[in-house]
Protein backbone atom coordinates (compact mmCIF):
# COMPACT_ATOMS: atom_id res chain seq x y z
CA UNK A 1 0.00 0.00 0.00
CA UNK A 2 1.27 3.87 -0.63
CA UNK A 3 2.02 5.58 2.49
CA UNK A 4 2.39 9.31 3.08
CA UNK A 5 4.58 11.26 5.97
CA UNK A 6 3.94 14.59 6.86
CA UNK A 7 5.38 17.40 8.99
CA UNK A 8 8.10 15.89 11.85
CA UNK A 9 6.88 12.51 10.70
CA UNK A 10 8.41 12.82 7.44
CA UNK A 11 11.35 14.60 8.45
CA UNK A 12 11.84 11.85 11.27
CA UNK A 13 11.39 8.62 8.97
CA UNK A 14 13.44 10.55 6.07
CA UNK A 15 10.68 10.21 3.50
CA UNK A 16 7.45 11.62 2.66
CA UNK A 17 6.01 8.57 0.92
CA UNK A 18 7.13 4.71 0.51
CA UNK A 19 5.11 1.18 -0.92
CA UNK A 20 4.75 -0.78 2.16
CA UNK A 21 3.46 -4.50 2.38
CA UNK A 22 2.63 -5.29 6.22
CA UNK A 23 2.54 -8.93 6.92
CA UNK A 24 -1.14 -10.58 6.68
CA UNK A 25 -1.57 -10.04 10.86
CA UNK A 26 -1.62 -6.25 10.07
CA UNK A 27 -5.92 -5.56 9.38
CA UNK A 28 -6.24 -2.24 11.17
CA UNK A 29 -4.54 1.31 11.14
CA UNK A 30 -3.82 0.30 14.83
CA UNK A 31 -1.85 -3.11 13.78
CA UNK A 32 -0.40 -1.14 11.07
CA UNK A 33 1.39 1.57 13.98
CA UNK A 34 2.21 -1.90 15.91
CA UNK A 35 4.05 -3.29 12.95
CA UNK A 36 5.70 -0.03 11.68
CA UNK A 37 8.39 0.53 14.19
CA UNK A 38 9.74 -2.96 13.73
CA UNK A 39 10.74 -1.41 10.64
CA UNK A 40 13.70 0.78 11.98
CA UNK A 41 14.85 3.26 14.63
CA UNK A 42 13.65 6.00 12.52
CA UNK A 43 10.02 4.55 12.44
CA UNK A 44 10.17 3.53 16.14
CA UNK A 45 11.32 7.30 17.16
CA UNK A 46 8.66 8.70 15.02
CA UNK A 47 6.05 6.75 16.48
CA UNK A 48 7.16 7.47 19.92
CA UNK A 49 4.24 9.95 20.50
CA UNK A 50 1.58 7.57 18.35
CA UNK A 51 -1.39 8.83 20.09
CA UNK A 52 -1.09 12.28 18.65
CA UNK A 53 -1.09 11.01 14.85
CA UNK A 54 -3.48 11.77 12.90
CA UNK A 55 -4.19 9.17 10.26
CA UNK A 56 -6.10 9.58 6.89
CA UNK A 57 -7.50 6.51 4.49
CA UNK A 58 -7.58 7.70 1.25
CA UNK A 59 -7.58 10.97 2.10
CA UNK A 60 -10.37 11.07 4.96
CA UNK A 61 -9.52 11.04 8.71
CA UNK A 62 -9.85 7.46 9.80
CA UNK A 63 -9.74 5.57 13.43
CA UNK A 64 -7.09 3.03 14.70
CA UNK A 65 -10.19 0.62 14.05
CA UNK A 66 -10.17 1.39 10.57
CA UNK A 67 -9.41 -1.85 7.95
CA UNK A 68 -6.95 -1.13 5.55
CA UNK A 69 -6.62 -2.81 2.51
CA UNK A 70 -3.11 -2.99 0.13
CA UNK A 71 -4.99 -0.66 -2.47
CA UNK A 72 -5.36 1.78 0.34
CA UNK A 73 -4.02 5.37 0.29
CA UNK A 74 -2.57 5.58 3.89
CA UNK A 75 -1.38 8.80 5.62
CA UNK A 76 0.31 9.57 9.12
CA UNK A 77 0.67 12.74 10.23
CA UNK A 78 0.84 15.06 13.27
CA UNK A 79 -2.05 17.34 14.33
CA UNK A 80 -2.45 20.20 12.18
CA UNK A 81 -1.55 24.23 12.52
CA UNK A 82 -3.18 25.60 9.37
CA UNK A 83 -4.53 28.86 9.05
CA UNK B 1 -14.99 28.16 -3.84
CA UNK B 2 -11.69 26.49 -2.70
CA UNK B 3 -8.24 27.57 -3.59
CA UNK B 4 -5.38 25.83 -2.51
CA UNK B 5 -2.40 27.94 -4.05
CA UNK B 6 1.26 29.48 -3.84
CA UNK B 7 0.66 33.15 -4.98
CA UNK B 8 -0.66 35.72 -3.00
CA UNK B 9 -4.14 37.19 -3.66
CA UNK B 10 -5.85 40.24 -3.94
CA UNK B 11 -8.56 40.47 -1.01
CA UNK B 12 -10.17 43.59 -2.35
CA UNK B 13 -10.45 41.97 -5.99
CA UNK B 14 -11.59 38.08 -4.27
CA UNK B 15 -14.64 39.92 -3.05
CA UNK B 16 -15.97 42.05 -5.73
CA UNK B 17 -15.53 38.70 -7.73
CA UNK B 18 -17.89 36.72 -5.31
CA UNK B 19 -20.49 39.73 -5.26
CA UNK B 20 -20.32 41.79 -8.94
CA UNK B 21 -22.69 39.55 -10.31
CA UNK B 22 -24.94 38.64 -7.05
CA UNK B 23 -27.06 41.70 -5.87
CA UNK B 24 -29.34 39.54 -3.34
CA UNK B 25 -26.09 39.50 -1.29
CA UNK B 26 -25.96 42.30 2.00
CA UNK B 27 -23.04 41.45 4.26
CA UNK B 28 -20.03 39.97 3.40
CA UNK B 29 -17.77 38.82 5.85
CA UNK B 30 -13.96 38.10 5.59
CA UNK B 31 -10.91 37.20 7.64
CA UNK B 32 -7.77 37.36 6.66
CA UNK B 33 -4.51 35.74 8.46
CA UNK B 34 -1.18 36.51 8.17
CA UNK B 35 2.21 35.74 9.03
CA UNK B 36 3.46 37.18 12.61
CA UNK B 37 7.26 37.59 13.35
CA UNK B 38 6.88 36.74 16.53
CA UNK B 39 5.52 33.32 17.92
CA UNK B 40 6.26 31.75 21.36
CA UNK B 41 8.34 34.71 22.44
CA UNK B 42 10.60 33.82 19.32
CA UNK B 43 11.50 35.73 16.29
CA UNK B 44 10.54 33.86 12.83
CA UNK B 45 11.95 34.77 10.11
CA UNK B 46 9.65 33.32 7.59
CA UNK B 47 7.38 30.38 7.80
CA UNK B 48 6.81 27.33 4.96
CA UNK B 49 3.36 26.17 4.86
CA UNK B 50 3.46 22.15 4.09
CA UNK B 51 -0.12 20.44 2.60
CA UNK B 52 -1.53 16.93 1.46
CA UNK B 53 -2.31 17.82 -1.62
CA UNK B 54 -5.60 16.32 -2.78
CA UNK B 55 -6.84 15.71 0.85
CA UNK B 56 -6.44 19.61 1.50
CA UNK B 57 -8.78 20.27 -0.82
CA UNK B 58 -11.40 17.72 -0.27
CA UNK B 59 -11.10 18.96 3.60
CA UNK B 60 -11.73 22.59 2.44
CA UNK B 61 -14.85 21.46 0.05
CA UNK B 62 -16.48 19.20 2.67
CA UNK B 63 -16.11 22.26 5.75
CA UNK B 64 -17.72 24.83 3.16
CA UNK B 65 -20.48 22.44 2.33
CA UNK B 66 -21.11 21.93 5.97
CA UNK B 67 -20.96 25.53 6.24
CA UNK B 68 -23.64 25.62 3.38
CA UNK B 69 -25.42 23.47 4.76
CA UNK B 70 -25.72 25.44 8.42
CA UNK B 71 -26.44 29.19 7.64
CA UNK B 72 -28.00 30.64 3.97
CA UNK B 73 -24.93 32.32 2.02
CA UNK B 74 -25.01 33.41 -1.34
CA UNK B 75 -21.08 33.08 -1.96
CA UNK B 76 -18.39 31.44 0.17
CA UNK B 77 -14.24 31.68 -0.80
CA UNK B 78 -11.87 29.61 1.63
CA UNK B 79 -8.10 30.58 -0.04
CA UNK B 80 -5.09 28.98 1.76
CA UNK B 81 -1.35 29.30 0.37
CA UNK B 82 1.33 26.95 0.87
CA UNK B 83 5.01 27.03 0.51
CA UNK B 84 7.15 29.91 2.42
CA UNK B 85 6.27 33.11 3.67
CA UNK B 86 7.42 35.80 5.26
CA UNK B 87 5.93 38.02 8.46
CA UNK B 88 3.66 40.44 6.69
CA UNK B 89 2.55 38.26 4.24
CA UNK B 90 -1.15 36.86 3.60
CA UNK B 91 -2.03 33.22 4.80
CA UNK B 92 -5.59 32.25 4.74
CA UNK B 93 -8.48 34.06 2.98
CA UNK B 94 -12.08 32.92 4.28
CA UNK B 95 -15.36 35.42 2.90
CA UNK B 96 -18.77 34.70 3.27
CA UNK B 97 -21.56 36.49 1.42
CA UNK B 98 -25.63 35.85 2.62
CA UNK B 99 -28.10 38.40 2.71
CA UNK B 100 -27.97 39.25 5.92
CA UNK B 101 -24.54 39.88 8.40
CA UNK B 102 -25.53 36.91 10.71
CA UNK B 103 -25.22 34.30 8.21
CA UNK B 104 -21.88 35.45 6.90
CA UNK B 105 -20.26 36.73 10.46
CA UNK B 106 -21.15 33.57 11.80
CA UNK B 107 -20.33 30.82 9.38
CA UNK B 108 -16.71 32.55 8.65
CA UNK B 109 -15.79 31.91 12.09
CA UNK B 110 -17.01 28.41 11.61
CA UNK B 111 -15.18 28.33 8.81
CA UNK B 112 -12.07 29.45 10.38
CA UNK B 113 -12.67 27.01 13.18
CA UNK B 114 -12.79 24.03 11.65
CA UNK B 115 -10.24 24.69 8.89
CA UNK B 116 -7.87 25.13 11.72
CA UNK B 117 -8.39 21.74 13.29
CA UNK B 118 -9.34 19.57 10.60
CA UNK B 119 -7.50 21.06 6.94
CA UNK B 120 -4.08 18.81 6.47
CA UNK B 121 -1.94 21.98 6.70
CA UNK B 122 1.64 22.27 8.90
CA UNK B 123 3.79 25.23 9.87
CA UNK B 124 7.41 25.30 9.78
CA UNK B 125 8.73 28.19 11.69
CA UNK B 126 12.19 29.39 11.01
CA UNK B 127 14.12 30.97 13.99
CA UNK B 128 17.58 31.82 14.63
CA UNK B 129 17.73 28.22 16.09
CA UNK B 130 16.98 26.36 12.78
CA UNK B 131 13.51 25.21 11.64
CA UNK B 132 10.76 24.30 14.19
CA UNK B 133 7.18 23.01 13.82
CA UNK B 134 4.65 24.36 15.03
CA UNK B 135 2.61 22.34 17.54
CA UNK B 136 -1.56 22.03 17.54
CA UNK B 137 -2.67 24.24 20.00
CA UNK B 138 -5.70 22.77 22.22
CA UNK B 139 -7.59 26.25 22.29
CA UNK B 140 -8.06 25.45 18.28
CA UNK B 141 -10.07 22.25 19.12
CA UNK B 142 -11.72 24.12 21.53
CA UNK B 143 -13.06 26.54 18.84
CA UNK B 144 -14.06 23.99 16.87
CA UNK B 145 -15.93 22.06 19.56
CA UNK B 146 -18.20 24.89 20.23
CA UNK B 147 -19.88 24.20 16.61
CA UNK B 148 -20.89 20.75 17.32
CA UNK B 149 -24.23 20.19 16.57
CA UNK B 150 -26.29 18.83 19.49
Amino acid sequence: MKILYFAWLRTTIGKSTEEITPPETVKTVSDLLDWMPSLGENYSSALEKRDLLRIAINQEYADPEHVIKPDDEVALFPPVTGG
Amino acid sequence: MIKVQEEDFDVGQEIKNLTQENHAIGGVASFLGLVRDIASNEEISAMTLEHYPGMTEKMLAEIEAEANRRWELDASLIIHRYGRMEPGEQIVLVITCSKHRKAAFESCEFLMDYLKTKAPFWKLEETSEGGKWVDARDSDDTAASRWIET
